[in-house]
């Protein structure tokens, strides 16, 4: 068989040959530079989208300078532009969502490496990055018409009552609790970010030598002694590395955020019932309303800084969970 | 190597049965982390549980057959459905698709293939930073350009781009991770055999990962078909049936938001059926990539 083919292809003489390596000639570098240039495009792609959003954004950056970001006033009718508050906004609702889903997402992590049964590993980690799954605009939902609410109720007026007299934590319960403000954006931000720390944290805590256990059991530890003398201090580079991954997934978040957090105060206040603005919730809110050109230019100048303010931490988290093992795709 | 023994000391059983304070502090303390890293897995399972009954809850009351095939009533009014917002879904994930998932292949197999060096692992990086960009500044760069200086008008295309925008990254990098788990004696074989090395590529190495790049490209369209904030800003929504790129288009995830922030009690039903079909949709995305996945490496 193997015989009688190789004679035909003999038989077929050096044309056909010939014209195989010339189809090879062509056919390898031509497939080769078109993949070069799909992955250029990549390349190009965040090129394009920062030089667009800072070329957009040249005029307010022009007319207002630094005061387009440092200003505390955003005011289209008066053509007064300044996104502190957005910015604050930002990185209120972030850090609010990072502190609450951190412990619980290394708590989840550590269930599922060090203490859950083989059989439930498996489900535990598909169930939590499920909530990965769920897009934003649902998670908006739930926390206008339900997590809102509840939060008015059950937490914001106890946290009023208890702390509104006292002294220091009185200004963080400022204002009346409306139940769509900081607090609940960052509440909601804590759910969306959970399951991004907690498989980060997962893989991290996975690649800690058994031996690192081993000695802590052997030494008489109890198990928590290991977790906490031997488990997390290796873990700890990439464990920071999966919160500030956590962090750059709160910065961008629009859609849940901007139906949570009440759109409607631009003061800075470090009071948890205030109902004001994100960078991307402003940007959901006024990008299509911005009809005069500086007004516009105004707007994109919000998203090249939230842009770059994403892309920055993105590009931390990243070396970070780099450099101490683990995966980032999450 | 020979371990020496420190002598045995007397007493050394009686200490690890200790039943002095401080031990019993250490069981204590042991006891409760146990039971605050148990809470907080159940957490995360309790969190998906309660999101998720609220919206089944909420939304199969919605679901009937005009809910599918009608379009929808007048704000203030009850009745009609959200026919013309699935289609937009449907339309601009494609258009999106068409664009992303011959790019973010080529990318992946780029990387994978031949990419090595510092061009290559630029590529790998900004495709990871891409994953990370604030998906409302994916929509303000396509908005700025499609729908401000070019169409002058917000439409499908501005939209389905956007998608396709976030898209690329995540088949790119699930592409390159599939292609690397094709065994090297495959791509050996049909080289050894004289075929090009495109050949090889297109006919050997894509065919044995074809399971695991579906998974990929269906994980991204999943992800496409929930985003909101890009299409806000490109495709802007519409009430009617519209197959037209160059004009606003109506999406499932846009006509959520519409009817939350509509102050009218059919409307928030509505937005919790919609909600349950777009779940629906992702689940089933979800779920089929997990069963795909779990028969193991590349098929």
């Amino acid at each position: 068989m193997a015989i009688s083919a190789a004679a035909r292809e003999r038989r077929r003489g050096d044309k056909h040959l010939l014209t195989g390596g010339q189809r090879r000639a062509i056919g390898d570098p031509l497939f080769r530079g078109l993949t070069i240039v799909f992955a250029g495009a990549i390349v190009a792609l965040l090129a394009a989208v920062v030089l667009v959003l800072f070329n957009d954004s040249r005029a307010a950056l022009g007319r207002y300078g630094l005061r387009l970001i440092t200003g505390q006033v955003w005011n289209p009718q008066a053509e007064t532009f300044g996104m502190l508050p957005y910015i604050f906004g930002t990185l209120y609702t972030s850090l609010i969502g990072l502190v609450l889903a951190t412990p619980v997402a290394i708590g989840a992590a550590l269930f599922i490496v060090e203490y859950a049964p083989g059989w439930l590993r498996g489900p535990i980690s598909f169930i939590v990055e499920l909530l990965a799954a769920i897009p934003s605009i649902i998670y908006g939902l739930w926390g206008f018409f339900v997590l809102g609410p509840f939060m008015r109720q059950f937490l914001e007026r106890p946290m009023k009552a208890a702390f509104g007299d006292v002294p220091g934590l009185n200004q963080f319960v400022a204002g009346p609790a409306i139940g769509k403000d900081m607090l609940t954006a960052g509440v909601v931000l804590a759910i969306m970010i959970l399951p991004t720390i907690m498989s980060v944290a997962r893989e991290v805590i996975n690649t800690v030598p058994d031996t690192q256990r081993e000695g802590m059991l052997a030494l008489g530890a109890t198990k928590w002694e290991t977790i906490r003398g031997a488990v997390l201090p290796y873990a700890r580079g990439g464990i920071i590395g999966a919160a500030v991954l956590g962090l750059g997934r709160a910065l961008g978040e629009t859609m849940a955020v901007t139906l949570t957090i009440g759109n409607s105060s631009t003061k800075i206040s470090p009071s948890l019932f205030t109902p004001g603005y994100t960078m991307a919730s402003a940007l959901a809110n006024q990008f299509n309303e911005a009809d005069s050109p500086i007004y516009f230019s105004s707007v994109v100048a919000v998203a090249l800084v939230l842009l770059l303010v994403a892309g920055i931490v993105n590009l931390i988290a990243r070396l970070i969970v780099a450099r101490f093992g683990g995966d980032t795709r999450a | 190597m020979v371990v020496t023994q420190p002598p045995a000391r007397r007493g050394a059983a009686l200490l690890l049965t200790a039943s002095d304070g401080r031990t019993a502090r250490r069981k204590t303390v042991n006891a409760a982390m146990t039971g605050l890293v148990g809470g907080a897995a159940l957490i995360g399972v309790g969190v998906l549980a309660v999101i998720l009954g609220y919206i089944v809850r909420r939304g199969a009351p919605a679901l009937n057959w005009a809910f599918f095939t009608q379009q929808p009533a007048p704000l203030g009014e009850t009745g009609g459905g959200v026919a013309p917002a699935i289609l937009g879904s449907l339309t601009m994930v494609g258009v999106g698709a068409a664009i992303g998932v011959p790019v973010g292949t080529g990318a992946g197999i780029y990387l994978a293939e031949f990419g090595r060096g510092r061009f290559a692992a630029t590529v790998r990086f900004i495709a990871d930073l891409l994953t990370g960009l604030p998906s409302i500044a994916v929509g303000a760069f396509v908005s700025a350009i499609l729908v401000r200086r070019v169409i002058h008008s917000y439409n499908a295309i501005a939209g389905g781009v956007a998608l396709a925008i976030i898209m690329i990254p995540i088949i790119t990098r699930t592409v390159e991770e599939i292609l690397r788990l094709v065994p090297a004696n495959l791509r050996e074989a049909s080289l050894a055999l004289g075929t090009p090395v495109w050949r090889t590529i297109m006919r050997i190495v894509l065919p044995a990962a074809r399971g695991g790049i579906i998974t990929g490209v269906v994980l991204a369209l999943a992800r496409a078909a929930g985003e909101t904030a890009p299409l806000l800003l490109t495709a802007l929504g519409n009430q009617f049936f519209s197959l037209r790129l160059g004009e606003p288009m109506a999406a499932l995830p846009l006509q959520i938001y519409t009817y939350a922030k509509a102050p009218y009690e059919d409307a928030h039903v509505k937005a919790w059926g919609s909600s349950l079909v777009l779940i629906i949709v992702i689940g089933a995305f979800s779920l089929l990539t997990r069963l795909a996945t779990r028969q193991r490496r590349f098929r």
